[in-house]
């Protein structure tokens, strides 16, 4: 064992220094070269100030907002930190809901929600994804079926046309990767921004 | 179900096998310590780095030895992860001021990624410094993962060498496998991950001001570096507490294809090493025939059980499949590809939330680990266990004929079956037995976020994958308490120990061995038959073993599911 000990600490130390801090510090500057804006995490900026990642959701809950899923992200409690209350859409706690198939949690928070969506919009059939939380917590994408469902809630709210509103989903619907993989989504954030964006009446 | 998810599920397996070959084949080169393309650039750093530790190259080890070694480089890198997750608050590159990891975290945590489980009872983004995460878990990704090849490397040349005293140098594999193999793939594969949308930076949190008015702080780090070796090293340790579901780990449908081809790689082709190394490849084949038919059924099952959903909630009117805890961007085939890959693979990455697939979805991730991650297995792990079960295989067939059993002309005795079975034995040991500690102790009994059957399947699995070294987690259960931190532990450490150390008894003990010529009585171990024997010997221990553990959690939840019933905490 003694024999051992010289190289296990030297060659610990020196793999340690060489993945540890060379290896990520390299590809750090690298990729802040190649890809800057995707390093830095797509960051979108709007009048000059950070309004989210394109990559991470955030919780619309306006009515002339299309809405992203149902997050089960949460944060810890300003009366008591040893808790954590809901905070949906949380980025510096990504987490998702962790409920079984059988928990009646589940089962009475998806009730709820489909009951409130099919209020909402009764001519088309709700979207599980609508009523589902997410693995992360930051899906920041809905399905198209999703989108196109939220469309006369919207059209009321902000007095644009359905059709109008439906074409802005189909632009902003992403096929599958190589036409192949995953499945179709819509981006909530990039389709709401182009929806402040739309000339106003 | 649908043809996109079986094109899907297609396309990933032809990928993985057309890999094997040229994978296989450059890794033979590497460990046999022949030149190859890259020897001009890291031959110089290979050898400086052998001078400065005192490493004589073509110094090999006797099975003791290398144990010893292996044993000793584990324990200091638990040392230097220990320290630096304890000492975190006051060493630099800490901007979001996380404070010392707690010492029982800590421990588990040190101990979790030494053994290549990367069971995460810390919340990445709410627990760990850009320095811990770097410095700590990244370099452990790369050095627990290259362990891993050593080993199975040191067993090749048990089969491999004949009248043998050495089995190799821990040293040399261990730096080859890092330099030649981990770090060559992560370099390209990090910067195809930034370009996927991975965030590669060292700047602090963004505050964001979203379209409504409210602040969102975005968690942001050098997480491609990270998650290039997490995927390819087999580890699966998040650098975000929501893993691969994160879009800033696994932003596109494209990396979430690629990481889960980066996580077969090397296992598979680790295969192929063996094929070559012993001198036919046909012996490799047979054994990632045996996986892969073992992986293809737990596909089946799981993207059929996800794709019909949860009975409960499909009685609200709801069709799709179960969406609860899966991404949108990936929807239920690649979820499900994705669950069967990392639990029989060992990685233990997750891009849906395990805990909450269908009761049926969820038994498979489950029953993988189970039979010991020897469908394709963590990198190393994957081979060396599959072998051991290759061994028993070969046993119970010279028991049906009543001859010697021999594989690759070694003949197969009393010694090299004990330690095969020990290395077997020792996982239900900790699984079962923990378990069953866990369900009567009022500590164990605080942990599961769910109730009724599925409550005890968190707890099962949580056992599971620590003694398996998956890492991933039914993640409902509170397990970042002191008698999970421990207990857990000591899983992980029983797991990866009691069975590698067998392994290089056994490698010690066949490399001694002659080589006997082949005869008529020679069982073939290349064609259908030995593979169906090999699958029947793998399912037959993990049934017997498993299956009323099984029944109380995963089985009773489907029953009880399909008929409508469902189970409330604190009731």
């Amino acid at each position: 064992m003694p024999t051992h000990f010289r190289p296990a600490l030297v060659l610990l130390t020196a793999l340690t220094v060489i993945t540890g801090l060379a290896y990520p510090l390299a590809m750090t500057s690298l990729a802040g070269v190649i890809f800057p804006a995707k390093a830095a995490g797509s960051l979108i900026e709007r009048n000059g100030t950070i309004v989210g990642s394109s990559l991470i959701g955030q919780n619309f809950t306006g009515a002339g907002y299309f809405h992203g899923r149902p997050s089960a992200t949460t944060a810890p409690d300003p009366a008591d930190a040893s808790k954590s209350v809901p905070a949906p859409y949380n980025a510096a706690n990504s987490s998702g809901s962790n409920l079984g198939p059988t928990s009646a949690a589940l089962a009475e928070r998806v009730k709820g929600d489909v009951d409130a969506l099919k209020a909402e919009n009764a001519a088309a059939p709700v979207p599980v994804d609508l009523v589902t939380t997410s693995g992360s917590g930051l899906d920041p994408d809905i399905s198209p079926a999703a989108a196109d469902f939220q469309v006369p809630r919207i059209a009321k709210n902000r007095k644009i046309a359905e059709a109008q509103l439906r074409d802005l989903v189909a632009s902003h619907t992403e096929g599958r990767a190589l036409g192949l993989l995953g499945e179709p989504s819509v981006n909530v954030l990039a389709l709401n921004l182009a929806l402040d964006g739309l000339p106003k009446r | 179900m649908n043809l996109n998810g079986w094109i899907q599920i297609a396309l990933y397996c032809a990928v993985v096998l057309a890999l094997v070959k040229p994978l296989g084949s450059y890794m033979t080169r590497v460990f046999t310590g022949e030149r190859t393309f890259l020897s001009p650039v890291l031959g110089p750093i290979e050898r400086g780095l052998y001078r400065v530790s005192g490493i004589d190259a073509r110094q090999e080890q006797h099975w003791l030895a290398y144990t010893g070694a292996v044993i000793l480089f584990h324990v200091l890198g638990f040392a230097v992860l220990y320290a630096i997750l304890r000492l975190q608050a006051v060493l630099p590159l800490n901007p979001a001021d996380q404070t010392a990891v707690a010492p029982d975290l800590a421990f588990n945590t040190s101990t979790s990624f030494i053994t290549n489980t990367n069971w995460q009872s810390y919340g990445g983004e709410t627990t760990l410094s850009y320095l811990s995460q770097m410095l700590g878990l990244t370099h452990q990704n790369f050095l627990s993962a290259a362990t891993g090849i050593a080993v199975a490397i040191a067993l090749i040349r048990g089969f491999s060498r004949a009248s043998a005293g050495t089995i190799g140098s821990f040293w040399v594999d261990v730096t080859r496998a890092t330099l030649y193999v981990l770090l060559p793939i992560c370099i390209p594969y990090t910067l195809f991950l930034v370009w996927q949308g991975i965030p590669q930076t060292l700047s602090p949190y963004a505050d964001a001001t979203t379209l409504e008015g409210a602040k969102q702080t975005i968690a942001l780090g050098p997480v491609a570096s990270q998650v290039a070796i997490k995927m390819l090293g087999t580890n699966g340790g998040g650098f975000f507490n929501a893993n691969a579901a994160h879009p800033f780990e696994n932003p596109t449908a494209l990396s979430n294809f690629v990481q889960m081809v980066s996580i077969f790689a090397i296992g598979a082709a680790l295969t192929n090493v063996f094929g070559r190394m012993v001198g036919d490849e046909r012996q490799g084949w047979a054994i990632l025939g045996a996986m892969g038919l073992l992986f293809l059924a737990g596909v089946l099952i799981t993207y059929w059980a996800e794709a019909n959903g949860s009975s409960v909630l499909n009685s609200f009117g709801l069709t799709g499949g179960n969406m609860e805890g899966k991404e949108t961007r990936f929807g239920i085939a690649a979820s499900a590809l994705f669950a069967v890959i990392t639990t029989a693979a060992s990685c233990g990455a997750v891009n849906a939330m395990h805990d909450s697939f269908t009761a049926l979805g969820g038994l498979i991730p489950l029953v993988n680990m189970q039979l010991g991650e020897v469908i394709i297995g963590g990198v190393g792990a994957g081979l060396y266990g599959m072998l051991i079960f290759v061994i028993v295989a070969i046993f119970v067939a010279g028991l049906m004929v009543g001859r010697t059993p021999e594989y690759l002309g070694k003949k197969i005795e009393a010694k090299e079956v004990k330690m095969a079975m020990l290395g077997i034995l020792c996982l239900p040991l900790m699984m079962l037995g923990f378990t069953a500690l866990a369900t009567v102790l009022p500590a164990g009994l605080s942990g599961p976020a769910n109730a009724g059957p599925h409550g005890f399947s968190e707890i099962l699995y949580a056992y599971t994958s620590a003694a398996a070294n998956n890492g991933s987690a039914f993640g409902g259960l509170t397990a970042n308490t002191v008698f999970y931190n421990s207990t857990l532990a000591i899983g992980m450490l029983v797991g990866r120990f009691f069975v590698k150390i067998p392994v290089l008894a056994i490698a010690g003990s066949l490399a001694a061995k002659k080589r006997v010529p082949a005869s008529a009585g020679t069982l073939p171990t290349h064609g259908g038959l030995f593979i169906g024997l090999l699958v029947g010997v793998i399912l037959i221990i993990g049934g017997l073993t498993f299956f009323p553990s099984l029944a109380l959690g995963p089985v009773v939840e489907h029953l009880a599911g399909a008929a409508g019933q469902t189970f409330a905490t604190g009731g």
